[in-house]
């Protein structure tokens, strides 16, 4: 049982125990569907309603499920959300549920959400498990967004579809490119991982 | 024809870790030594041929003829769960130098989203069983070349002089990005 705060078990997602930038988890929908902010956050909306229910229903039944069994149980709770999510977006959003293609299934495979299960769910009350949910969430989100906007603007000119560069502007084709991706993520970790290292150095 | 144009396409031009971003754990989780990624990369293609097999299996034969195919994340991520395990208690028994090679890394395998994004995107395109058995191959290769391309860069990366904050992943991500570029240079091939 952790003692924190409610308030520092949600702000703990936002950055220093961000589930991207700093845990290096669900990394493969980051860089999967972050060609335009729409499929960011559409992707993170959709892992959002995933973990947060799955933490509630896990962190619900933890004393019914036996230790041997656990990770099979997490999976089929997640699964059920995932199918869940997918049949939704399919039904109600057919252009993004195209878009984002097998990706929104892969949810169920990504190391975020079973992580968070494993590793937190399993072992606190209902309460806490929605709190570090709904935080997780925020966190992934947030990366997904930042993500999305820098190469939806230098890669095609545009906002979430609007104009947002003048005429002069050339688009950047390598920010939709799956190199773009790449090395725009390696190079925000980097960014991350030196804004960490200062404020901990002024800590000290 | 048609097979090996699928089949090249699986390993170059629609690279698994590379166009799709599928198995980036194991892509740069494993890729410090060439041969534990050449392991890695065996154990991958291995599992994935006999996973495209089932998968194809269990989604025409049970799925789809029963109309249950809004159970088919649920069930491929079981199936899958499953196999690994079978896998990894049949090479022991069979061949112990083979379990040596590649048994730590068969468990890492199970929630690894190369492995199931196979059987859905099989699944999603209707490949017919020939189709589906070439494109787990080629996709298993196509990750193997990948992973194998990383590791070398990364041995040689230990010697040069990365600036403190990208060391370790950062830098491992925007040499991934440079190989994804040069990579589409093989685009042309498929038309």
């Amino acid at each position: 049982m952790s003692s924190k705060s409610l308030t520092a078990e949600y702000l703990k997602g936002l950055w220093d125990e961000n589930p991207v930038f700093r845990q290096l988890l669900g990394m493969c929908p980051v860089l999967a569907v972050t060609n335009a902010v729409i499929n960011g956050i559409a992707m993170g909306l959709a892992a959002s309603f995933v973990l947060i229910l799955s933490s509630v229903v896990v962190a619900s039944i933890k004393k019914l499920i036996p230790a041997q069994v656990r990770i099979a149980s997490y999976i089929v709770v997640i699964a059920t959300f995932v199918t869940i999510a997918d049949r939704v977006m399919a039904a109600y959003f057919p252009p993004i549920s195209k878009a984002l293609g097998p990706y929104v299934p892969l949810i169920v495979v990504n190391c975020i959400i079973l992580g968070r299960q494993e590793a937190f769910s399993s072992r606190n009350s209902v309460g806490r498990a929605l709190i570090d949910a709904l935080g997780m969430s925020t966190g992934f989100i947030l990366a997904l967004l930042i993500l999305s906007s820098i190469r939806e603007v230098l890669g095609a000119g545009t906002f979430l579809g609007y104009q947002v560069m003048g005429p002069w502007f050339k688009p950047w084709i390598i920010m939709i490119l799956p190199a773009g991706a790449f090395i725009t993520l390696g190079i925000l970790l980097g960014i991350a991982l030196a804004i960490e290292q200062r404020t901990r150095r002024g800590r000290a | 024809m048609d097979l090996l144009m699928l089949f090249i396409a699986a390993i170059f031009v629609q690279n698994y870790v590379l166009y799709y971003f599928l198995g980036i754990c194991p892509f740069l989780g494993v890729s410090k030594r060439i041969d534990s990624a050449v392991s890695m990369g065996m154990a991958v293609t291995f599992v994935m041929t006999i996973t495209a097999v089932v998968s194809w299996m269990i989604n025409h034969w049970i799925l789809i003829p029963f109309k249950l195919d809004y159970l088919q994340i649920v069930s491929f991520i079981l199936v899958i769960a499953a196999l690994v395990q079978l896998v990894e208690m049949f090479i022991r028994k069979i061949s112990p130098p083979l379990y040596q090679a590649l048994g730590i890394y068969l468990p890492l395998i199970t929630t690894n989203c190369a492995i199931m994004g196979l059987a859905l995107l099989t699944a999603l395109r209707n490949y017919n069983f020939i189709h589906a058995v070439i494109f787990g191959v080629g996709s298993g290769l196509g990750f193997t070349l990948a992973i194998v391309l990383m590791a070398s860069i990364r041995e040689q990366l230990d010697l040069a002089d990365v600036p403190e904050p990208l060391k370790g992943a950062g830098i491992a991500l925007i040499v991934a990005g440079i190989m994804a570029l040069a990579f589409t240079g093989f685009s042309g091939m498929i038309t």
